[in-house]
């Protein structure tokens, strides 16, 4: 199944009659994600414009669908108290779209799902050993992707772009490459802090004649659900990933932390591009974790690292598909 | 976000921590009266007067004066008030004084367990980005910048992981204060400092929260063991929790501010002005920082920092345009787009409404080569309506790929 989702994750939506919301509920179904409603409070027992069951509460949206996923599109103020609703409702997949939360809701929304998911590794815990943990991708991010084969155009949710994938989040679509339909039959897992980047990488696999298992935007904010390393981990352990990029920039040390990691326990190839390093330090690049404090924080601490640990550099954002390649041996 | 100094002494009295009497002033006439309210019951009245301004550099360029009159201060003032500070941090022409804090000056202890040593510490309160947790910070070295200390002292640099949802403990507190050596009636005084700190960074949303130095005044009869004094402070805030903080906000002095800076903010744009002669206008944070990277690499050097965000409006987009144009050093435009939630023809069409603009303004077409390369989400679009516009920008190339574009550009300024 790739990593995190497949054709059959059952997804909601948070905020779908928001402006963002509706705008990639809309981009979603077209693209084949299973979306089986959505959530605002107020607006329960409601339609969407494609017909999709609106909800007040995530717990009755989760009851009546079965969703396993959500997208969060709600208003920064809202946002942490929309991640801890999804995950008290059983949600097992959060991704957090929304740009601006602040770093002290993150701090205390990460110790609490951090307290779920060690109760739930435990015998006799809180919740039991059935349930699943909870996986927390973003805030300001893109979302998650694991590509299906292109069967339509993608214009409406009759001609979706694929029957057989699942895009959660606001990422063209398009771009992206199934197996089948690859060149040279090799799958792609790629990593990253930044959106637009990641689309640049995908579309240069994709040029190349790549597949893409999965793709999974982290987000750009310094406290965060998912990071390269645990994003690592899963690649590694996935059959259908044969190589992974990481795209990473300046700020934190979750790019030195991943290249320790990679030289440790992973055995398929890994290349890595590094965002920043013309950045002037103290100035905050965009994103709120993109800002060079110390040493550990410059791009060419973060390159030094991932070429000790042998992963594959491309010194040029134009080159990151062709780094995975060479690390593949393509 | 910053604040001045006057500001931060309010925010740390207002959550209980110990600062020395001190008064803003704005007008040079208020400075003798301030002087005599911060010196009231000094035997040797001494006091401070400091330019309020966030460039460092203020001493050497003779923005910080001790003062023992009414009559010193009042000259001291008027000299800042009327003169621009010039300093290693400052743009050349030096930055214009508006507002001066006057502080009572105040006498530090010597370090018993230190020959020559004072009585200055470093606190302060901060994310830990690994740990996902606030760290408090401390030092026995106070008065210094703490990267120094870093580097010179590692061993006396201590930390305390606050609980993310208890915040600090007071036996954390205790911990820290036995370890940087306070003593007696310190101890509790250096404890309260520590926790009402912690508690003013949480309630304030901070990034930073510092008081360096913090200081320990020589005994007296009414304070045998002395008083732990914050002399000064700094914060940064997490702007993306202003929102709850309207009262925090309104600190904020824009003519503080980088122009440009300010007039993208205005418009939603993230942008951050650099050294360089390419001017950069790309979507999305990762993109710009890595187009600014590929324009190094192929010889050229980036004037800007521009994300123009996903959702931007074609308004914004030409907003963009003219704000890069006004950096007089830029001598070529390179637009990166890959369209996700962003549209190619949003971009198209603000890009053909900023060359309409610029030469109704100038009669001019665009002063500058502009190099595009589109991608993504409705690129045909972009492409035709930018053929079809193709007359009225002369100086502009399409760019096939990322590579072709940073060559484009760095050869067309060189």
């Amino acid at each position: 199944m790739a990593i995190l989702v497949d054709a059959n994750t059952k997804v909601i939506c948070q905020g779908i009659t928001g402006d963002y919301g509706a705008q990639h509920t809309r981009g979603c179904l077209h693209y084949g994600t299973k979306l089986v409603g959505g959530v605002t409070p107020g607006k329960g027992g409601q339609t969407d414009p494609n017909g999709l069951p609106i909800w007040d509460t995530v717990d009755s949206a989760v009851r009546e669908t079965g969703a396993t996923a959500t997208m969060i599109f709600v208003p920064p103020p809202f946002a942490a108290d929309a991640i801890l609703e999804a995950a008290y409702a059983g949600v097992s997949l959060i991704c957090c779209i929304t740009e601006g939360v602040p770093v002290q809701d993150m701090i205390r929304v990460r110790a609490v799902l951090d307290e779920m998911n060690a109760t739930r590794s435990l015998k006799g815990g809180f919740g039991s050993l059935n349930t699943p943990r909870i996986t927390l991708v973003g805030p300001n991010c893109p979302g998650v992707i694991t590509p299906g084969p292109k069967t339509g155009t993608g214009e409406s949710p009759k001609n979706t772009f694929t029957n057989a994938g699942c895009k959660i989040g606001i990422m063209p679509g398009y771009i992206h490459t199934h197996i089948s339909q690859a060149k040279r039959k090799k799958s792609v897992g790629i990593v990253s802090r930044s959106g637009t980047l990641t689309y640049e990488a995908v579309w240069q696999t994709s040029n190349l004649g790549l597949a893409q298992s999965s793709c999974v935007g982290i987000g750009g904010d310094p406290v965060r659900g998912l990071n390269h390393i645990e994003t690592i981990k899963l690649f590694e352990a996935d059959p259908e990933t044969d190589a992974i990029l990481m795209i990473g920039e300046i700020g934190g040390s979750d790019e030195i932390d991943a290249a320790h990691y990679v030289k440790a326990h992973v055995r398929k190839p890994v290349a890595a591009f590094i965002a920043g390093r013309t950045a002037p330090p103290g100035r905050r690049m965009g994103h709120a974790g993109a800002i060079i404090g110390g040493t550990d924080d410059t791009a060419d601490a973060k390159i030094a690292a991932l070429k000790t640990a042998g992963v594959t550099v491309a010194m040029s954002p134009a080159e990151m598909g062709k780094a995975v390649a060479e690390a593949m041996g393509l | 976000m910053k604040i001045h100094e006057y500001q931060a002494r309010d925010l740390l009295a207002s959550f209980g921590i110990a600062v020395p009497a001190g008064r803003m002033i704005d007008r040079a006439d208020d400075a003798a009266a301030a002087f005599a309210e911060v010196t009231k019951g000094q035997a040797s009245p001494l006091a401070v007067v400091k330019a309020q301004v966030h460039a460092g550099g203020r001493g050497k360029a003779g923005f910080v004066k001790l003062v023992r009159t009414a009559a010193e201060a009042s000259e001291a003032a008027m000299f800042m008030l009327r003169n621009r500070m010039v300093s290693p941090q400052t743009p050349p022409e030096g930055l214009v004084v508006n507002k001066l804090l006057i502080a009572a000056g105040v006498d530090i202890a010597d370090r018993a367990s230190e020959h020559g040593a004072k009585e200055e510490f470093y606190l302060a309160v901060t994310l830990d980005r690994k740990a996902r947790r606030n760290v408090l910070i401390a030092s026995r070295f106070g008065g210094v910048d703490i990267e120094q200390v870093a580097h010179d002292h590692p061993d006396a640099i201590i930390k305390e992981w606050l609980h993310p949802t208890l915040g600090l403990q007071r036996y954390q507190a205790a911990k820290v204060a036995f370890a940087l050596g306070f003593k007696g009636k310190q101890v509790n005084q250096a404890v309260s400092t520590m926790m009402n700190l912690a508690r003013l960074f949480i309630a304030k949303d901070c990034d930073l929260a510092e008081i360096n130095p913090l200081i320990i005044t020589p005994p007296t009869k009414d304070a045998p063991d002395g008083l732990v004094l914050a002399i000064d402070a700094k914060f940064n805030f997490d702007e993306n929790a202003m929102f709850r903080h309207k009262d925090i906000e309104v600190l904020h002095d824009p003519s503080e501010d980088n122009p440009a800076e300010s007039r993208a903010a205005a418009y939603h744009l993230s942008y951050v002005a650099l050294d360089g002669d390419i001017g950069c206008l790309v979507n999305g944070a990762g993109l710009a920082m890595a187009t600014m990277d590929i324009i190094k690499l192929h010889g050229g050097e980036p004037a800007n920092f521009l994300d123009v965000g996903g959702s931007a409006s074609e308004q914004a987009v030409t907003e963009a345009f003219s704000i890069i144009l006004s950096d007089p050093r830029c001598k070529g435009i390179l637009v990166n787009i890959f369209g996700g939630i962003m549209r190619c023809d949003v971009i198209a069409h603000g890009i053909i409404n900023a060359a309409r603009n610029y030469k109704q303004r100038t009669g001019n077409t665009f002063p500058v080569p502009l190099v595009v390369r589109l991608e993504g989400t409705n690129v045909a679009e972009g492409r035709k309506l930018l053929n079809a516009a193709a007359g009225e920008i002369p100086g502009m190339q399409a760019a096939t790929d990322l590579a072709d574009a940073a060559k484009r550009v760095c050869s067309a300024v060189n």
